[in-house]
């Protein structure tokens, strides 16, 4: 075990936070809540990576009274990543939900043991 | 003396295809992608019991108490998963306590990158927002394929949801909006005040991107927001007064394409140290920062158009 699991303990939440996200993938049999659980870890995600940009005493990179030494400001870049991140777990997340509405339209049902059983008979196995 | 074409010649250039695409007379789907319409599916009392039967009958043999091999493959299936699931998150951790320490300016993270966006950015981009500076001028390329992103799950939600619009007409009052709040006086009173202040919000956080904490992501998601509210309050004929899909379309893919001209102007005169007729202007400012001012407002727009149909896509099924 390394020394800095202490000082990193925000990271150690978004791990946490990751698989908790991910058991709900494995685990979960609803749809929905599989969709929940793939949302949970997008924010363990966006956690870890603004956690990654944030430096002790800085402010946000955002210039004032025109100073622009690095001293004074947080790194940008992961910042940057966050939004990337968000814009698609969006689109994926809808994508996601709209597939989902098409199945419960034709199966009448949100759990996935149901919906393979009901395909299995309609192909007649 | 010009030469006019006549109406057999103009059928066939791709001008009257464009247009007659754009104004959706055509639908481009029709011949070429086979199409079946979305019905609701009518039941009648026979068909729905016989569906509850099967219903009863798969959730039976699924969660069957009797079958051995399902019973040992659940439980097996649920050990495995939870075993994997801590072996994950004790080497994530145990990576975790091997990272440098958060807040450490030495960290590799903060790089010579980093440095040079931060002390050179403001003369470069024109914007004291130094991450929307560096994510719509730098990294241009990027923010420009997540906004093809946003555009492609648009069209596939589409894809999968939109009804046909004599359907829709037809269930004008009813489906999913049999729960909606019609013209409900609380609603309608709140949103009366709260909309044009939602609106003017959003515009501020899309024209200040380059100056404060904001641009076109969150602007557009505020914009889209405000939509939603005023669509929950008065219904959608009076939004399609404002807002249809005509609209939606010509926005959607004029921001998309004005982003995709600024943005390639900007690249093919950066790759080839061709001057760049773009003014920077006064920092500080609100005209100023080049091309970021220009891009957040169409990345605005895309993502306040993505927003909203989204939202009317998974509600009723059509703008």
């Amino acid at each position: 075990m390394g020394a800095n699991l202490a000082a990193n303990y925000v990271q150690a939440v978004a791990m946490v936070l990751f698989v908790i996200g991910f058991a709900n993938l494995l685990l979960q049999k609803n749809l929905l809540k599989k969709i929940i659980g793939f949302n949970i870890m997008d924010s363990g995600t966006y956690l870890f990576l603004a956690d990654m940009g944030y430096i002790k005493g800085r402010v946000a990179p955002i210039v004032t009274d025109g100073i622009q030494e690095v001293e004074r400001y947080i790194n940008p870049i992961p910042s940057g990543l966050v939004l990337t991140g968000i814009v698609v777990s969006v689109s994926v997340t809808a994508l996601m939900l709209s597939l989902t509405v098409r199945l419960y339209k034709r199966y009448h049902s949100l759990d996935l043991d149901e919906i393979s059983m009901l395909i299995k008979k309609e192909k007649g196995v | 003396m010009s030469r006019r074409k006549t109406d057999e010649e103009y059928r066939q250039t791709g001008a009257f295809r464009f247009f007659r695409w754009l104004s959706g007379s055509k639908d481009a789907y029709i011949d070429t992608v086979e199409m079946k319409p979305q019905t609701e599916a009518v039941e009648t009392k026979e068909e729905e019991e016989r569906r509850e039967a099967e219903h009863k009958h798969a959730v039976e043999k699924a969660y069957d108490s009797n079958n051995r091999a399902i019973i040992v493959f659940n439980k097996i299936y649920r050990l495995v998963a939870a075993i994997f699931t801590v072996f994950l998150l004790v080497s994530l951790i145990y990576a975790v306590s091997y990272l440098p320490k958060i807040g450490d300016a030495d960290n590799a993270t903060s790089n010579e990158v980093a440095r040079r966006y931060i002390e050179n950015g403001v003369q470069e981009t024109g914007a004291v927002n130094i991450v929307s500076g560096m994510i719509l001028t730098y990294r241009a390329f990027d923010t420009f394929g997540e906004t093809n992103v946003l555009f492609i799950a648009t069209c596939c939600v589409m894809l999968m949801l939109m009804l046909d619009e004599k359907i829709l007409e037809k269930m004008d009052g009813r489906d999913d909006r049999r729960f909606e709040p019609k013209s409900d006086p609380i609603l309608k009173t709140m949103a009366s005040f709260l909309c044009p202040v939602i609106f003017i919000f959003a515009i501020y956080i899309l024209f200040n991107g380059h100056l404060s904490p904001g641009g076109g992501f969150s602007g557009g998601a505020v914009l889209g927001a405000g939509m939603i509210i005023y669509v929950n309050a008065f219904g959608f004929k009076n939004t399609q007064r404002f807002f249809n899909e005509t609209i939606y379309k010509i926005a959607k893919i004029s921001a998309l394409c004005m982003y995709g001209l600024i943005g390639s102007y900007f690249y093919i005169t950066g790759a080839n140290h061709i001057a760049n007729h773009i003014p920077l202007g006064k920092v500080g400012e609100l005209i100023s920062g080049g091309i970021i001012l220009p891009i957040n407002i169409v990345v605005g727009i895309e993502v306040a158009c993505t927003m909203y149909a989204f939202y009317a896509l998974f509600r009723r099924g059509g703008l």
